[in-house]
């Protein structure tokens, strides 16, 4: 049975993501996209994802809003006016139907026997939710329990799988952000240099195009 | 109607469908950056709707709470990492995307063709 703020959000999702689309004022189109993560970080937090939602929130509202803004003041304000194209439709159509027609096979939404509640993710709720209970009874003893396994032992169960079970897969988050850092300093020093020391030449750059 | 069931997943793949229109008609490339994230948005929510658990909670322990449901923490954990990886590829897109403007004077995709084609 959905929540009726579950409709309502995915509705105004769904209104937001269109007007995104239709819209050519850029900058009401960025102040939108802001919104829409918003808006889908709500949804977040009503399917239990808070970690998700908090991180959605600063991140896609608050960052890349920022981001979007910096480069439209750099660039053009508006976009032009073009023709609707039909081929778009058709390819969308297709892909979107083709998904949907994949989704037939999966389990209901919220179904507890499906098949990614099963093995590992039992297994983390099941250490994590001893260990952190049976600290509660004895703090001085170690958050280890039965079978050798050893917990982190925090409340927090994906802050646990983050941070120690998937400590590799952070670890490789932090490469792609430092990576991009650097790509992102590279293009926009380059710039900068160019038209401190040579402004006549991108000067000729633009009349030549 | 047990179809009924997979309405969350059908809203989900509308908006994504949604972002990819907004990648392949638009020429405007900031425009396509955004699309890009209504997608990236799209993907994340489906990776999480299929961890969400019928009467479960979000999966932190209480003090003291026994026999409680949660809903799977592993979805939420690997949606994390990739909201952080999607904000360094927008932030490296929109980086290049001030670079062909620097370079070109225009940021819309079929001005660009016309540019290109014109060096050729």
């Amino acid at each position: 049975m959905p929540l009726p703020i579950e409709i309502v959000l995915f509705i105004f999702l769904l209104t937001t993501a269109v007007v995104i689309a239709r819209l050519e004022d850029l900058f009401a189109a960025a102040m939108l996209t802001g919104i829409f993560s918003l808006l889908s970080a709500g949804l977040f937090t009503i399917m239990d994802a808070v970690d998700v939602a908090f991180t959605e929130a600063a991140v896609g509202a608050g960052v890349a809003t920022v981001f979007i803004l910096c480069t439209l003041s750099l660039t053009a304000k508006r976009e032009y006016q073009q023709p609707t194209r039909i081929l778009p439709f058709i390819v969308v159509g297709i892909t979107g139907a083709a998904l949907i027609y994949g989704t037939l096979d999966m389990p209901a939404y919220g179904d507890p026997d499906a098949v990614p509640h099963g093995h590992l993710s039992a297994k983390f709720i099941e250490i994590e939710e001893k260990a952190f209970l049976s600290q509660d009874k004895h703090a001085a003893e170690p958050a280890q329990h039965g079978s050798g396994e050893k917990a982190v032992g925090l409340p927090n169960i994906v802050t646990s799988i983050l941070a120690s079970y998937r400590g590799y897969d952070t670890f490789g988050e932090t490469a792609v952000i430092f990576t991009a850092t650097i790509g992102v300093m590279l293009l926009l020093r380059t710039r900068r240099r160019e038209k401190k020391v040579s402004p006549p030449n991108r000067d000729q750059m633009e009349t030549t195009s | 109607m047990q179809w009924l069931g997979l309405w969350h997943y059908w809203a989900v793949i509308i908006l994504m469908m949604i972002g990819l229109y907004i990648v392949i008609a638009r020429d405007n490339l900031v425009k396509k950056v955004m699309g890009l994230s209504i997608f990236q948005v799209s993907v994340i929510m489906f990776y999480v709707s299929t961890g969400k658990v019928e009467g479960g909670t979000a999966p932190i322990i209480p003090e003291g709470g026994h026999d409680l449901v949660y809903s799977n923490p592993l979805p939420h954990v690997l949606m994390l990492t990739a909201i952080v990886v999607g904000i360094s590829t927008t932030a490296l897109a929109l980086a290049l995307i001030v670079r062909i403007q620097e370079a070109y004077g225009t940021v819309e995709d079929d001005e660009l063709n016309a540019i290109d084609g014109a060096a050729l």
